[in-house]
């Protein structure tokens, strides 16, 4: 049927595609994720990117091809970054009286990822552009992609090691405050919520609001503070080494 | 009025953006223009007419915030080459490194709250 190879050739290039594509399959990833009562392994990023990724290998799509309809997705990013001031906002007087605690829990707990991060990549002998992308990877994608620009890594890479630290996050979190005996009463939340936000940025704090509307306020704000710190600090860091 | 809240919140949101693009650049300063945007907008949430409309329009995007990773992470399938290669260790090091972020970071907090309840809580003052 050469009319439809030539149909799939004509749409599958046109930027309707990409954009359809993940919106349609987000929605069903999404679907099933309320479906299956949100476990972590249901995670529709997770989902989403691995039902897209292997569909357009397999259909031989290229991905600039994909991206040209899907940017319209990935340019709202810049929108949701400045968004997060709604939650810090709503949030200003917690932050007042806990500042400080909260401070002190954003750097250590930022520093520790990328610290360890930079360090274990390092030990591990991978490749400088590699161990040099992963140092932003608890931050946001998009502001990962700026800063792994400034200080020599590949914006691309970061991006998606930013995708997948926050799948990390997302999946094991549950498990990893159990084992720490974090509780789930209101500060237990707090503290959920703050750690998700600040190791595994969006993704984490998506996750966190699904479980808790308070988890997911304390990580929203954790990840907006971990985008201004490390945007200032990161750059800082990496100059004097 | 109201069918139009959202997208004045959208607009809102794209002018802080831009204005932060734009101090950002101008003044060559560290911060990504989204993150000044962030700062800008937090000022201005002070002024009903900003908050409204933002908030209709943040509730939604923030709402729906891990859709906004999906193109990028569908990125993944250009760079399989160097995940055969280093996979297994970058996830290793990933995995490792978001988990002792997100332990030192609830430890600090649970250690906090124990120590606030023992003998200093000026911090909370």
């Amino acid at each position: 049927m050469p009319d439809f190879v030539e149909l799939w050739v004509y749409l599958s290039s046109s930027p309707l595609f990409g954009l359809t594509a993940t919106l349609a399959v987000y929605v069903l990833a999404q679907a099933a994720y309320v479906r299956l009562r949100q476990a972590p392994w249901a995670n529709p990023v997770l989902w989403s990117v691995a039902v897209l990724a292997t569909g357009l290998l397999l259909a031989r799509v290229p991905y600039p091809t994909y991206f040209s309809g899907a940017q319209f997705i990935h340019f709202l990013l810049g929108p949701a970054v400045v968004a997060l001031g709604w939650p810090l906002w709503q949030r200003r007087a917690a932050l007042r009286a806990r500042w400080g605690r909260l401070l002190l829990a954003a750097v250590a707990g930022g520093a520790t990822a990328s610290a360890s991060a930079v360090a274990l990549a390092w030990a591990f002998g991978l490749p400088r552009e590699v161990v040099l992308s992963l140092a932003p990877k608890s931050i946001t994608a998009p502001v990962a992609m700026g800063i792994a620009q400034a200080i020599g890594g590949v914006p691309a890479l970061s991006a998606v090691f930013a995708v997948l630290t926050g799948l990390v996050g997302a999946l094991t979190g549950r498990y990893l405050f159990a084992l720490l005996r974090i509780p789930t009463d209101a500060d237990g939340w707090m503290a959920r919520g703050f750690a998700l936000g600040t190791a595994s940025h969006g993704i984490g704090a998506a996750r966190a609001l699904q479980v808790n509307p308070d988890a997911g306020a304390y990580a929203g704000l954790a990840l907006g503070l971990q985008v201004v710190l490390a945007s200032l600090l990161m750059p800082l860091a990496f100059r004097l080494l | 009025m109201a069918p139009m809240t959202p997208l004045a919140g959208l607009a809102w949101l794209l002018v802080f953006q831009s204005a932060g693009e734009a101090l950002s650049h101008a003044f060559g300063l560290p911060f990504p223009g989204p993150v000044v945007g962030m700062v800008l907008l937090f000022a201005a949430l002070f002024h009903p007419a900003v908050r409204a409309p933002v908030a209709a329009c943040a509730d939604f995007l923030l709402g729906h915030l891990s859709l906004l990773f999906v193109p990028v992470g569908v990125g993944v399938m250009t760079h399989l080459g160097l995940l055969e290669d280093y996979g297994l260790r970058i996830l290793a090091v990933i995995a490792l490194s978001t988990w002792a972020g997100i332990a030192v970071t609830a430890l600090v907090l649970k250690g906090g709250r124990r120590r606030t309840a023992g003998q200093d809580d000026a911090g909370l003052r």
